[in-house]
């Protein structure tokens, strides 16, 4: 039993430091509900190079790993205002935020407080 | 002058410096450069004053010297409550609160859940739906649930089997986390080694199924979750009684040590001790019972380093007796009785690691050990068997690219040695399997996700095969799932533990081939075909929704158990075809706010070749409807009431053939429909405790003679196998619920 665990961590520990061109990163990323937990994780996702795309609806942090030989955080926080949440570098244009559903206007204070309620 | 016009100013200022605390809030980043966090909550401890900060993560908010206690508070993160004794200016900085990662829903969550995403027809039944029918182990759990239908109580054993897509449960995997449990020696009386209170949630998967528990899963899967030490009560008591004699107590305690152990004692007894013949058949209508039933869970939890760990031990001892109260003289010299007592001591582990630079890389290991000992006499019989068991699974996820492309991976070893005493012959076996397995998810995030999964697999009696499933899921249209499965599995059928009940009959036993690997028998291997459809809609302006399953079981070999001749039980390979078609369509809607409605109604065509032809499955009801309505008041101050009905209705079921036999013995070869209600009312006084009381069978439907020839139970028509309703009639219970957080 012992040994098994070892051996795992061992593994473990190899196999992560071979991957040091993947990089861990978190950003910070506008929204409210559970659609657009579920648009930003695509968004992020859908960009070549990101392998791993988590989104907290209360912090609104998402944590992201991603290759840095295929891509960066200028191209993942384009396609996520293009899919429209605004991030910390880059804001959706009104086209891309007009889109998504009412429910998820987070710039609207009301839609934020009925979210609170929830 | 001037000096009093300065202290004019002076005074206001220096009293409004006084009255205002100011300062900032900011959190580190992964830099330690300090990041100002915008609409903090700042407020004094038990007042209404309070503001939030800017842009800049500045505040002000009122000072008066009696408040002391500063409340700096944010979504996500830890909230620190500040001693303040002189309004100074104050830097805070806030840390992010870990926990937060699992957001609760508030919604009104049902306590029976079909998924909408899951590429397996997977039904989620959460601790809420057991609590509808408080009695008492997993065997009575499925009461409340059209999917799996439970058979009623024979007179010996007292215990209930389930079936799942017509089949019984020999060809369901039934798991305990995740470990195959009930399998072996203990498939005929498993269930009710597991007190219902120790069940946290049950995940029921129709059809296949993963690879990754095994290859045994002919018609589904049942996986029980158990209580967790970490977020189970400190204390909870639970109390049954029952008329028909039934006493039940269950003590859970709970206990925090550190950070990262936990652990919980989880201890069951029950007794059953009063003697009932109300059918004046002299044998008993329930058997008498005792159980001791003994948990020690521990769970390390350490979030940092990514590890989870579990580790049981269980200790059971079971023992149950049945048969004649009295003999008639003429054709009987001593009392037929029967007596069946088990022993069992399990260990299992569990260890999980998540990678905490890398989330999406995760390794389980999950490790077992079970000594299982049944001594039992049935009448002349004697049934013994003794079973080991050791069980382990190691399992790697990672993706492929990125998330929407999983892979899950790993290797499989199991050790079952069997030894059995069937009346006068010895039997004996060892099994040992090693296997891989691979299963891909995919996810294409929008209306579509399937797992394709295959595990090769050698074992020393069944060879060396291959055990392909597949799972699709796609979204058509918004709220609704087709699913589609398709999978192959095997087994060897443990042929006396899986039918002890034709031991208490005079039948003799054959087993008619003698090549095999297993009793002279050949393994079983069945596919399992399956299509769903799920979808929900608005029905009175409330969420409802509407499932079609359709399921086909279709053996390539099956090991027969052939009834079919009143003093015979004939088991042999299967020469022709068998299979088991199965319809369900379920509905669910809340026609009033705090109204729950289910509704369902089964259709099954379950046929096998038997020697004397293809025929339907014997005791297997070709249709069934089920209604179940559950009312909640709303919670006030803690007090609640709910209430709980259910309705069943069973088709006709065929009777094996008793053509043979002498004409008074003989059965109609159909059984009439057979209607039950059951009822369940639960009263919440607190959150420390509860009462309920309920009534089963309230109609008091009873089957008449049941047993064939009690008069002679040596004699050569005796059979207690022709059991297709209720022997006890009505039965009422109470119990009561203590809990301590």
């Amino acid at each position: 039993m012992k040994k098994i665990i070892t051996l795992t961590f061992i593994l473990f520990t190899t196999y992560a430091f071979s991957q040091n061109k993947n990089t861990k990163t978190t950003i910070e990323v506008d929204g409210v509900c559970f659609m657009c937990k579920h648009r930003i994780e695509k968004a992020a996702i859908k960009t070549k190079g990101v392998k791993t795309a988590v989104w907290n609806i209360s912090t609104h942090k998402l944590e992201l790993i991603y290759n840095q030989q295929k891509t960066d955080l200028k191209t993942i926080q384009s396609n996520i205002a293009n899919s429209g949440h605004d991030t910390k570098l880059i804001k959706a244009k009104a086209e891309n935020y007009n889109a998504i559903d009412p429910c998820c206007k987070y710039r609207d204070e009301q839609v934020v407080k009925n979210h609170e309620k929830n | 002058m001037k000096f009093i016009y300065y202290f004019i100013i002076l005074i206001p200022s220096l009293t409004f410096g006084q009255n205002l605390l100011t300062g900032k809030v900011y959190e580190k980043n992964q830099n330690n450069t300090s990041i100002p966090i915008q609409s903090a909550n700042i407020y004094w401890l038990n007042t209404n004053i309070g503001t939030i900060t800017d842009s800049e993560g500045q505040f002000k908010i009122p000072y008066q010297k009696k408040h002391t206690k500063l409340v700096i508070s944010y979504i996500g993160y830890k909230t620190d409550t500040l001693t303040i004794n002189t309004p100074k200016y104050l830097r805070h900085e806030l840390f992010s609160n870990n926990d937060l990662d699992a957001v609760s829903i508030s919604t009104q969550k049902k306590s029976t859940q079909k998924s909408y995403l899951s590429a397996t027809n997977i039904l989620n039944i959460s601790s809420d739906e057991l609590l509808k029918a408080a009695c008492c182990n997993l065997s009575e759990s499925f009461e409340t649930n059209p999917s799996i239908d439970v058979n009623f109580t024979d007179a010996v054993s007292g215990t209930r089997q389930i079936k799942l897509l017509g089949l019984t449960s020999p060809y369901i995997l039934i798991a305990t986390e995740n470990i195959p449990s009930i399998r072996g020696a203990s498939q005929a009386y498993g269930l009710s080694f597991i007190p219902g209170t120790w069940v946290e949630s049950i995940q029921l998967t129709k059809g296949a199924g993963s690879v990754i528990n095994g290859f045994e899963s002919f018609s589904g899967q049942i996986n029980v979750e158990l209580q967790k030490p970490r977020a189970n009560e400190k204390l909870f008591i639970n109390a049954y009684a029952s008329g028909a004699g039934r006493y039940e107590l269950n003590t859970h305690i709970n206990h925090n040590i550190n950070p990262h152990w936990d652990t919980g004692f989880y201890i069951h007894g029950n007794l059953r001790s009063q003697e009932f013949d109300k059918n004046n058949d002299s044998f008993l209508d329930v058997p008498l019972a005792k159980q001791i039933n003994i948990l020690n869970r521990w769970q390390y939890t350490n979030a940092k380093k990514g590890l989870v760990s579990f580790m049981n031990l269980r200790y059971l001892n079971d023992e149950k007796q049945s048969g004649q109260i009295q003999f008639n003289p003429n054709t009987q010299t001593q009392l037929w009785q029967s007596d069946i007592n088990t022993e069992r001591i399990e260990f299992s582990g569990k260890l999980g690691y998540v990678n905490p630079e890398i989330t999406y890389q995760t390794m389980g290991l999950q490790l077992s050990y079970s000594h299982h000992n049944q001594n039992s006499v049935f009448g002349l019989r004697d049934y013994n068997i003794i079973q080991n068991s050791i069980y382990s699974n190691l399992i790697y996820n990672t993706i492929i690219s990125d998330t929407r492309h999983k892979i899950k991976t790993g290797i499989t070893f199991t050790y079952d040695d069997y030894n059995e005493l069937v009346e006068t012959t010895k039997y004996s076996r060892t099994e040992r399997s090693i296997g891989g397995f691979a299963e891909y998810h995919y996810d294409n995030l929008d209306n579509l996700n399937l797992t394709l999964g295959a595990r090769i697999d050698t074992n020393n009696l069944l060879g060396t095969f291959i055990t392909p499933r597949l799972h699709l899921r796609y979204t058509p249209w918004g709220k609704a799932a087709i699913k589609a499965s398709v999978g192959r599995s095997k087994r060897s059928a443990n042929i006396f533990a899986e039918n002890q009940k034709y031991f208490a009959s005079s039948r003799t036993l054959n087993i008619l081939n003698s090549e095999g690997n297993i009793y002279g028998l050949d393994p079983e291997i069945a596919w399992n075909y399956g299509l769903s459809f799920l979808q929900g809609f608005q029905l009175f302006n409330r969420n409802a929704d509407v499932a079609i399953d359709l399921y086909r079981t279709d053996f390539n070999n099956q090991v027969v158990v052939d009834a079919e001749n009143p003093i015979e039980l004939n088991f042999y390979n299967l020469n022709g075809q068998s299979y088991a078609n199965s319809l369900q369509l379920e509905l669910n809607f809340k026609p009033l706010k705090r109204i729950d409605v289910r509704v369902a109604y089964k259709y099954y065509d379950v046929k096998t070749q038997y020697q004397s032809g293809i025929q339907q499955a014997p005791l297997t009801p070709s249709q069934r409807f089920f209604s179940n309505i559950a009312y909640e008041t709303v919670l006030k101050n803690n007090k609640q009431w709910k209430f709980d009905i259910t309705l069943n209705w069973l088709n006709q079921q065929r009777l094996p053939n008793t053509n043979l036999s002498p004409l008074q013995f003989q059965k109609p070869n159909l059984t009439p429909t057979v209607t039950t209600l059951n009822a369940q009312i639960t009263k919440v006084f607190s959150k420390n405790f509860e009462i309920y009381i309920g009534g089963e069978n309230i109609t008091n439907l009873k089957q008449n003679n049941p047993i064939i020839n009690p008069d002679n139970a040596f004699g050569s028509n005796f059979d207690t196998t022709f059991v297709y309703g209720p022997i006890f009639g009505s039965m009422y219970y109470t119990g009561l619920r203590f809990k301590i957080k």
